[in-house]
């Protein structure tokens, strides 16, 4: 702040600090209210009921699937980018960013459309009778697209940053490629792959839009937590959205905070990624 | 290890880094590759390393043929002028790398990483991370880490260049120590002239993409075989329209045939050397002469005085 000292100083201050509240710590206070308004047993009950496991499963299937690929492909991806190895390097720059920009909702019609009985894939798995759309694995196919960019994003500023030099040194130490790459350039960037990580963990458990088109949508069976949270306020059990809800609420703080840890480590760290 | 460079050439797009280059370097030699910057000394390095390929022509190692021979197979060792430190790595890991790579006995490692630490003076130094040592530090730990391999060859590319002057003229002068006591053929590439005659058994000077002279420094300084060569490995100044060492110049008070004629314009002490600048009747471009206190006292020079000028006979 200037030195323009006194009142207006704290003004500003203040109504940030008011319109924060307001917008973000309200809201969710109010579903941690209600949450727990009438004990933790009904809580507990909500959270271990049939249909609500199911759903923290089948989120946690997903994610378990849908990261790990993103992350290989995500590092894989952005060597080829910061390296200059990529052929048509503006067209897949501008296609790694169409998850942020588009709808996720126009995603999951997009993967609806493609595997469906008439979609281009989805003709030819239906006449093989594998069964992908409205099943868990077009919903995980929808995760992927969305968590795309995350892990690529994180690493080809560091990438890029780092160099080629040290890949090099290794090279003329008699490493051969993946060695270097697996004992010199992740180890470098680990910690841009680690926070990608974190991100792509976070919209993968909370996506909602586009895994709704694509889920049979199915209680107990085929929603996601988001879906349920959903599902549950439209059947009027406000006890069960409340108690999902704050559970989705409660990890993404979780993810929150170990990104900051993280963060902070590698801001300390000196022998951080840059 | 000997090596034979012949026909190399190597372009960046429109940019000519290296024309048709042929060189050969005896084995055991401690060869300082000098030019300007931009002339292709160090793409010179990078081919004979294998991390640059080379548009044509070929490199030799001990006689094979290795143009096609990826870096890790060289057997080399190189010591980039920005370190290229493992930043994730101890200073003990760095060094340990290219044995781990290879394989080497855990044991074995441990002896030859506390040899090497030793060697470069950075024993206590083994647990820190590059990010904890100053620049020299630094160098020092490349090239221990280079050494492990115990390669035949080894190769820096402008290793003190960013260093600062004490440090540099302390790492040179132990590069020089390093390589009586290790052996090993060593070439590196330098912009100093300085560094490259004081340390260097022979120096190969690279300008434009091409070599302008090999041999050692005292053939080159002696007799450069271009002005080119001459300008870039020492002071130079013109007589008569041609250059001469400015300590190459007899001054004299007295005319003499062939001598120039020049009016004295500014006498510089510099402790033990004494610079004079005198310009040529003639309207030719002031000469720059190098002599010692004692000459300009017992010549009685003083600004405005005539003096004549001549190139020594054994210059040149």
């Amino acid at each position: 702040m200037g030195s323009k000292g006194g009142l207006g100083k704290y003004a500003l201050r203040y109504s940030v600090l008011v319109y924060l509240a307001a917008l973000l710590v309200a809201p969710v206070a109010m579903v941690g209210y209600r949450t727990f308004q009438h004990g933790f047993s009904p809580v507990w009950d909500a959270l271990s009921s049939h249909d609500a496991t199911a759903a923290l499963k089948l989120s946690l299937l997903i994610t378990l699937i849908a990261v790990p690929i993103n992350i290989v492909f995500g590092i894989a991806t952005g060597w080829l980018l910061a390296r200059r190895r990529m052929p048509l390097p503006w067209l897949v720059d501008a296609l790694i960013n169409l998850p942020f920009a588009m709808s996720p909702v126009v995603v999951g019609l997009a993967v609806f459309v493609l595997y469906s009985r008439t979609g281009w894939i989805g003709t030819y798995l239906f006449s093989h009778g594998i069964p992908v759309l409205f099943t868990w694995k077009a919903m995980t196919i929808a995760t992927i697209f969305v968590s795309l960019p995350f892990v690529v994003r994180e690493v080809v500023p560091v990438l890029e940053e780092l160099g080629t030099e040290q890949e090099q040194a290794a090279a003329v130490l008699g490493a051969s490629p993946l060695q270097a790459f697996f004992r010199v350039t992740l180890p470098a960037i680990r910690w841009a792959v680690v926070y990608g990580t974190i991100l792509t963990v976070a919209r993968s458990l909370g996506e909602y839009g586009a895994v709704n088109i694509v889920s049979s949508n199915i209680v107990g069976q085929s929603l996601t937590l988001p879906l349920y949270v959903n599902n549950r306020v439209n059947q009027l059990d406000p006890q069960a959205a409340y108690s999902a809800g704050l559970l989705l609420a409660v990890i993404s703080l979780l993810i929150l905070v170990g990104m900051t840890a993280f963060s902070s480590r590698r801001r300390q760290s000196p022998n951080g990624s840059a | 290890m000997s090596i034979k460079v012949s026909n190399v050439s190597k372009s960046f797009g429109d940019f000519h880094a290296l024309l048709d280059v042929s060189v050969e370097i005896e084995p055991g030699h401690l060869t300082a590759v000098l030019g300007p910057s931009g002339g292709g000394k160090s793409t010179l390095l990078r081919i004979i390393a294998g991390l640059e390929t080379a548009d044509s022509g070929h490199v030799e190692i001990e006689g094979v043929d290795v143009t096609n021979v990826p870096a890790r197979d060289r057997g080399i060792g190189f010591v980039f002028q920005h370190y290229a430190a493992f930043t994730h790595m101890t200073v003990w890991e760095n060094v340990a790398f290219g044995l781990k790579v290879q394989k080497t006995p855990k044991d074995r490692i441990k002896v030859r990483v506390a040899e090497l630490l030793a060697l470069v003076h950075l024993d206590g130094f083994a647990a820190r991370y590059p990010s904890e040592l100053s620049g020299g530090q630094r160098q020092r730990m490349a090239l221990a880490r280079a050494l492990a391999v115990e390669p035949g060859l080894l190769l820096l590319d402008e290793p003190f260049g960013a260093l600062d002057v004490k440090v540099r003229q302390e790492l040179r002068e132990w590069l020089r120590r390093l390589h009586d006591e290790v052996h090993t053929t060593t070439i590196f590439v330098t912009h100093d002239q300085e560094e490259a005659m004081e340390i260097a058994d022979r120096i190969i000077v690279v300008n434009h993409g091409h070599i302008e002279q090999s041999g050692t420094p005292a053939d080159l300084y002696d007799r450069p075989a271009n002005d080119f060569v001459m300008g870039f490995l020492g002071p130079v100044t013109t007589l008569g329209g041609r250059l001469v060492r400015p300590h190459d110049i007899r001054v004299s008070t007295k005319a003499a045939a062939g001598a120039q004629r020049a009016s004295l314009e500014r006498v510089v002490s510099l402790g033990f050397e004494t610079r004079i600048v005198a310009t040529p009747e003639d309207g030719s471009d002031p000469i720059t002469v190098q002599l010692t206190r004692n000459q300009v006292h017992e010549l009685e020079l003083e600004v405005g005085s005539k003096v004549y000028l001549t190139a020594l006979a054994d210059a040149n």
